[in-house]
């Protein structure tokens, strides 16, 4: 086996041979050489051949009618969602047309398979790789690293320094421009946005502080929770609902619990009563710490599982958050005889997980 | 092999049918007739274990035509709706644009929910099929040269699908998206230095902004996909120009590769593989309800619901950072999150080792040779064991991604959970590289034993003596001890007597009784079975044929 191949017949020569033997000749001039080739039914008609026929024919058919099959049901089938109490027959729709494209799908591949194995010849090839040295191929690598080293020399570059020094600086500059443009378009500073929440005062229109409120806008007062409840409250300020740094947790501890909260030093009267307010914001990759345990008085993060203990100001007892959730100062100012919760001042730390700047 | 010559057979002479006069016409303008030849001849090997990246290109392709009929209904945007649809639970719910599409995608568009099914599970096994596809490049040593490079475009693709399945999952903008979205938003601004200036620019601000959803989209439909595609044909074209690997074994050498043709078999074959992965995928997503994010409701940053679990592929990466304890570091003002270390430095290392790890191997065993045979795991402990070692290590960081569910599931307290995954991270893999070595080298053993003894026949012999002894079967020419000769190739051995093969033997067909050929097709089989097998007994023939 040389690695060009055998002498390629003429034309004529070719025309003069069968499919088979032109098809074995081409392939041997490409290095693929067959070692095993066997009709798989050198008799025609045989019962084998039949049910191997038989089967892939059949595999086609199911195929096609599950094609059919999707067709209908993609058409006539009922689909739209209904409430409980109508019919539920809708529910059908999605699996069955999945089932009928499988079906479909697989059985063309099946067939398609089976066709190969079964029906098509034996076959065995061979086929050289040439991937070894190969003769010419030193003269090759010569012949084209002198190509290389001629056109560079061609060039100049290795003698004009000051020709490549300014290229590539223009080539610096041309690479660059697009990456400046690109991230000067994009960039965004950070400045001390990460440091404050929608809670900081607001003292013209929010004297008293920022008023607590629930998901809906009504304000929270002292008495709609009862002890060991918890609410999500909110800045009941524009957009405060929404926001993603200002969700806020409000707790009522069980009588007589409040007196046992250590608090961090300066904070020992932010709560009001038994009433304490946490950042929802897990301290360790920002997930709402929603999690309350009404009887060990913890909070779980329900993504990395913190906890934090209210008890101890929030203090990360378990699992991989380092700080305490910030606490809110809580104060209640009265209107119309009703007390309402205000928030006086916004978090004095940033609230979530930490970030280079945080100091 | 036998080459039909009787006249009957077409010649090939100048093509008379519309197929050839058009292959002709084409041949005259391009001159292409010998190059696609060549790649119509060209041969495939043939082993299970490749059909891995066969299964990863086909979920890929079925991701691309599923991906651009759900990107006719995607509405990429932040902006606020109230939602009217037909899924009564959630009208009247303000949500985004891109959640409110999403929804109608899956309740509105007539069969838009099976195919946005379709495309979660084909990602799910996209990225599956990659990583197997690794774990087998990686086991049987195709990664060495002069393969190095392709190994490389692999990994990359292995991250870029999990980056692309990912942003994916996160478009539709849904509760449980939305909180897995937040916890990338967090670790990009646990990056020391660069990490809140970087979050601002991917999110146009502080989380969630108004920009990320429609950046996300662009990133998913167009960007990463193109470079996919890139790869994937690198990939491709790459493992055509250097031919593929193959088991070594009777046949097989360096210098050759053994299988069939690209035309017609192995064609068919790939094209009838491509449908059948398509449409498993498709029954799945019709049958398998996957991300119901009607269920989640729209993102909320107030809420989350417990048991949250990202795509499986994020698994290793949500236990990680389950697992790893709560070091903070504050130096001179600033602040390293211990969220940092398990979630950019851990996996910037494991992209790093598995990146470099061919270039490791073959510095360390000296290999500079090429390698077109593949090796059993078996013949290469050290490499099995530190796979093995590198899969156990990742397997307790996915089950930890998930500790909160099996410590619900078998009642165990979620703090044992975290601290049995802190400790198995760090115990089982050295205990897994010492058990796996072990095995290959019993293995190996195993192998040259029955090179040396034969096959178990499961034979009982009684010796006149009275001693039992089992009966093993030669593999080949023994010496004068009754020991094989044969030598250990590395290849796979037989291990049971039917591997072994057995005397042609006429299947007998039929459940009542066996099935007859017509007279006249029975006689010409009759004698082919006598022009090729004719050392056979036609006594013993015919007992065969009636058993």
């Amino acid at each position: 086996m040389s690695s060009t191949g055998p002498d390629i017949p003429s034309e004529d020569e070719l025309r003069a041979m069968t499919t088979e033997q032109a098809m074995l000749t081409g392939a041997a001039t490409d290095g693929v050489y067959a070692v095993h080739r066997r009709n798989r039914f050198p008799v025609p008609g045989t019962k084998a051949e039949k049910r191997s026929e038989r089967a892939v024919a059949l595999l086609f058919t199911i195929a096609a009618l599950a094609g059919v099959a999707f067709i209908v049901v993609f058409i006539a089938a009922p689909w739209n969602w209904k409430p409980p109490g109508n019919s539920q027959n809708f529910r059908f729709y999605t699996p069955l047309l999945g089932l009928l494209l499988g079906i479909m799908l697989t059985a063309l591949g099946a067939g398609a398979i089976l066709w190969a194995k079964w029906l098509m010849p034996e076959e065995e090839f061979v086929q050289e790789r040439h991937d070894d040295v190969q003769p010419g191929e030193g003269a090759d690598q010569v012949m084209t690293g002198a190509t290389l080293v001629a056109g560079y020399q061609d060039t100049g570059l290795p003698r004009r320094s000051l020709l490549v020094r300014t290229l590539v600086l223009a080539g610096g500059a041309v690479a660059t421009v697009p990456l400046v443009a690109l991230i000067g378009g994009l960039l965004k500073a950070p400045g001390k946005t990460l440091f404050h929440t929608l809670w900081s005062p607001q003292p013209a229109k929010y004297p008293n502080g920022i008023p607590v409120v629930y998901a809906d806008g009504r304000r929270v007062s002292p008495n709609d929770l009862q002890a060991g409840g918890l609410a999500t409250v909110f800045p009941g300020v524009p957009d405060g609902v929404r926001d993603a740094s200002s969700p806020t947790l409000l707790i009522r501890l069980r009588p007589g619990q409040g007196k046992d909260v250590t608090a961090r030093s300066g904070q020992a009267n932010w709560g009001w009563g038994d009433f304490v307010a946490y950042s929802k914001i897990c301290t360790h990759a920002g997930c709402p710490a929603s999690l309350y345990e009404q009887q060990t008085t913890r909070l779980l993060c329900p993504c990395h599982q913190s906890q934090f203990e209210v008890l101890k100001d929030c203090k990360p007892v378990f699992g991989p958050a380092t700080r305490s959730l910030p606490k809110l100062k809580l104060e209640v100012e009265v209107v119309d005889g009703v007390q309402y919760f205000v928030a006086p001042q916004d978090y004095q730390e940033p609230i979530g997980p930490g970030f280079w700047e945080r100091g | 092999m036998t080459t039909t010559t009787d006249a009957s057979s077409p010649r090939a002479a100048r093509p008379r049918t519309p197929a050839g006069k058009t292959g002709m016409w084409l041949d005259e303008r391009f001159k292409g007739a010998g190059a696609t030849r060549k790649y119509l001849n060209k041969v495939f090997p043939d082993h299970w274990s490749f059909m891995m990246g066969e299964i990863a290109l086909y979920s890929f392709i079925t991701l691309i035509l599923t991906g651009t009929y759900l990107s006719f209904f995607f509405d990429a945007s932040m902006g606020e709706v109230k939602y009217n649809g037909s899924y009564v639970p959630l009208q009247g719910v303000e949500m985004s644009r891109a959640y409110a599409s999403t929804l109608n995608i899956s309740f509105d568009v007539r069969g838009g929910l099976v195919i946005r099914q379709i495309h979660h599970w084909a990602a799910l096994l996209f990225v599956a099929a990659m990583l197997i596809h690794m774990l087998r490049v990686f086991f049987t040593g195709a990664f060495r040269k002069p393969r190095e490079l392709n190994w490389l475009i692999g990994l990359t693709l292995l991250v870029l699908g999990v980056i692309e399945g990912f942003v994916g999952y996160s478009l539709p903008d849904d509760l449980l998206s939305g909180t897995g979205f937040r916890i990338a938003y967090s670790i990009i601004l646990s990056i020391p230095v660069i990490g809140t200036w970087l979050a601002f620019m991917i999110f146009g601000g502080p989380f969630p902004g108004t920009v990320i959803i429609g950046r996300l989209y662009i990133t998913h439909v167009l960007l990463i996909p193109g470079i996919l595609v890139a790869l994937v044909a690198a990939h491709l074209a790459i493992m055509v120009r250097q031919k593929h690997t193959d088991f070594p074994g009777a046949g097989k050498s360096e210098a050759t590769v053994v299988g069939h043709r690209f035309y017609p078999k192995f064609s068919a074959q790939a094209t009838g593989f491509f449908f059948i992965v398509f449409g498993v995928v498709a029954a799945l997503g019709g049958l398998a309800q996957i991300n119901p994010i009607w269920l989640f409701g729209p993102y909320n940053p107030a809420q989350v619901s417990s048991g949250s679990q990202p795509d499986w592929y994020m698994g290793l990466l949500d236990g990680s950072t389950r697992l790893f304890p709560s070091w903070e570091i504050r130096l001179w003002g600033h602040t390293i999150p211990a969220l940092f270390w398990p979630t950019v430095v851990l996996p910037t290392i494991l992209i790093g080792l598995a990146a470099a790890y061919p270039f490791i191997e073959a510095r360390l065993t000296k290999d500079r040779a090429r390698h077109n045979l593949l090796q059993r795991p078996r013949d290469v402990p050290v490499r099995t064991a530190l796979g093995a070692m590198a899969c156990t290590f990742c397997a307790v960081l996915f089950l930890s991604g998930g500790n909160d569910l099996i410590a619900k599931a078998f009642d165990i307290s979620l703090n044992a959970m975290t601290w049995g995954g802190r400790i198995a991270t760090l115990v089982l893999p050295p205990l897994a590289y010492a058990i796996v070595y072990r095995l290959c080298i019993g293995l190996q053993r195993h192998d040259r034993e029955v090179l040396e003894h034969g096959v178990e026949t499961g034979i009982i012999k009684r010796l006149p003596t009275g001693e039992f002894i089992e009966v093993h079967q030669p593999l080949g020419p023994v010496d004068e001890h009754g020991h094989g000769t044969l030598t250990y190739a590395a290849a796979s051995v037989p291990k049971r007597m039917n591997r072994l093969g057995r005397g042609r033997t006429a299947h007998v067909r039929g459940f009542f009784y066996p099935v007859k050929e017509k007279p006249e097709i029975a006689e010409r089989l009759a004698a082919l079975e006598e022009s090729e097998h004719p050392e056979l007994e036609s006594a013993e023939r015919e007992v065969e044929l009636t058993d």
